[in-house]
């Protein structure tokens, strides 16, 4: 395989330190806490970019704000902006951010996910097919394809 | 009259989504096939006397992933099935021992969807690859190619033979439904009209296309949340004028959040849309004095049918028709009776 990343040279922002969360309202055990932004961010920010040694939030293709969460309705909606216009990786990246939830939020949830408008040049194109459940669940029966995206979803070891 | 779609039944046993049913049109509404991302399908029959449904057959070992689509012929005695694995298999035999007794091979990738025309002398399948296939039975039960047609810029996503005419009608990622006929009735199959954005068409990927029972009208359901309702004058079509257009007659919006995955239409009229929101909506023609735009209005709507999307809706053949079975991410397939409330 010819060794020509997509971004040889990505920026890599210094990691932020991670927001503890202050104490909850909610002193009822049996009433299950709202999912919110930050919980769903914690699920996606570890993947590890499929190019570089490097998570997507290092990277930051996405960052906290980049989740819109609606509990109450089963909702989320990430937002991720590939580290270049051009980016092939994109589709993947977007797999395993939908990958992630889909292993990680209860079965009522619907998933949308998208790049961040005006950040890659096929942007319709790649919204489509990562929006599209059937491709989706074809490509995941593809097994390279999920050997991609389980490497993508190890964590790391630190 | 208030009406209610009541649970009557939940098949579970499938181990993955289940993405189609099919009712066997010679059995009424006793036998139906789901097909599933487990890559079996399985075979369901409704007890006479108890009424309720067991699984009379798992048909595996053939398919090597998903199943998308299964489909019985009109004499009720085959199914076809579709598959992820780029294969088409024609079964038979149910009561005893299920036999694939034929593959159809020669799509490039996933097939996702199969139909037979009115008569059973034509299989029709689509995939990922863009094409449509058209296969003749011959009299030992093989199957042969007699078209493959490469209009589609996108996915097929399904199939459909007119339910009178062997007019072919396919519908894709391209967001576009298209339209097949054969002039001389012979393997000569041409796109005779491509339905798009500019027909009033749809403005993402098209699900499903179904017919009424006279044939001169069909509704389509796409990842844009609109159902759209078509239709053409099937008498001069039938009369042999040639072909004969489909035209917009309307367009219901506002009515699921998310895209819709299947409609069908009942013998009796009644338009069922099953969706990613996980309702079940049905439709009827409103009966309106109006004489400039025939609309259809929602005659009811399940919250939560499932758990989860709903893949496919069909309503059962003729006998019971007020019988839907509903198939979903959930894993479960469900039947329900459409009634008046008490």
């Amino acid at each position: 395989m010819v060794s020509g990343l997509i971004n040889e040279n990505p920026i890599i922002y210094p990691k932020k330190e991670r927001r503890l969360r202050s104490d909850s309202s909610n002193t009822d055990e049996f009433t299950p806490e709202p999912i919110d932004q930050l919980e769903i961010f914690d699920h996606i920010r570890d993947i590890k970019d499929p190019e570089h040694p490097n998570s997507l939030e290092d990277l930051r293709v996405v960052t906290e704000d980049s989740v819109e969460v609606d509990d109450e309705n089963s909702y989320v909606r990430v937002t991720f902006t590939p580290t270049v216009e051009h980016c092939s990786m994109a589709t993947i990246i977007g797999l395993c951010v939908r990958v992630k939830l889909l292993r990680s939020l209860p079965a009522r949830y619907k998933i949308d996910i998208r790049v961040a408008p005006g950040s890659h040049a096929t942007e319709d194109a790649v919204n489509k097919q990562l929006n599209d459940k059937e491709r989706v669940a074809a490509a995941l029966e593809n097994p390279n394809l999920v050997e991609m995206v389980d490497e993508c979803l190890l964590p790391s070891d630190e | 009259m208030t009406l209610e779609l009541l649970e009557v039944d939940k098949l579970e046993g499938h181990t993955d989504r289940v993405w189609n049913v099919a009712w066997n049109p010679a059995a009424g509404a006793g036998v139906l096939a789901s097909c599933s991302a487990d890559k079996t399908v399985r075979i369901w029959e409704q007890s006479s006397l108890s009424r309720s449904w067991t699984c009379k057959a798992v048909l595996e070992g053939t398919h090597t992933r998903s199943v998308k689509s299964c489909a019985w012929s009109p004499s009720g005695k085959l199914l076809a099935t579709a598959s992820f694995d780029g294969n088409t298999c024609v079964w038979q035999n149910f009561a005893t021992d299920s036999e694939c007794i034929s593959v159809l091979q020669g799509h490039e990738s996933e097939v996702k969807s199969v139909s037979w025309n009115a008569s059973g002398s034509l299989l029709a399948t689509c995939g990922r690859d863009k094409a449509v296939w058209i296969w003749e039975i011959q009299p030992d039960n093989e199957f042969d190619c007699a078209a493959i047609l490469t209009d589609h810029k996108g996915d097929v996503k399904m199939v459909q033979w007119h339910p009178t005419m062997n007019v072919l009608f396919s519908c894709s990622y391209d967001n576009t439904i298209k339209v097949w006929w054969s002039e001389d009735e012979s393997d000569d199959y041409n796109c005779v009209q491509t339905l798009g954005e500019s027909n009033n068409g749809h403005s993402s990927t098209v699900w499903v296309v179904s017919f009424n029972a006279t044939g001169d009208r069909m509704v389509t359901c796409s990842d844009d949340r609109t159902i759209k309702i078509w239709s053409t004058d099937i008498e001069r079509m039938q009369s042999g004028e040639g072909y004969v257009p489909w035209t917009h007659l309307c367009t219901l919006s506002g009515y699921h959040d998310r895209t819709i995955y299947s409609v069908h239409w009942s013998r009796d009229g009644i338009i069922a849309s099953g969706a990613g929101d996980d309702t079940i909506q049905l439709f009827v023609d409103s009966d309106s004095d109006s004489v400039v735009e025939p609309a259809y209005k929602l005659l009811l709507k399940k919250e939560k049918a499932h758990e989860m999307d709903i893949n496919s809706v069909q309503w059962a053949p003729d006998k019971d028709s007020e019988l839907l079975a509903s198939a979903s991410d959930d894993k479960t397939v469900k039947i329900w009776k459409l009634a008046s409330e008490p």
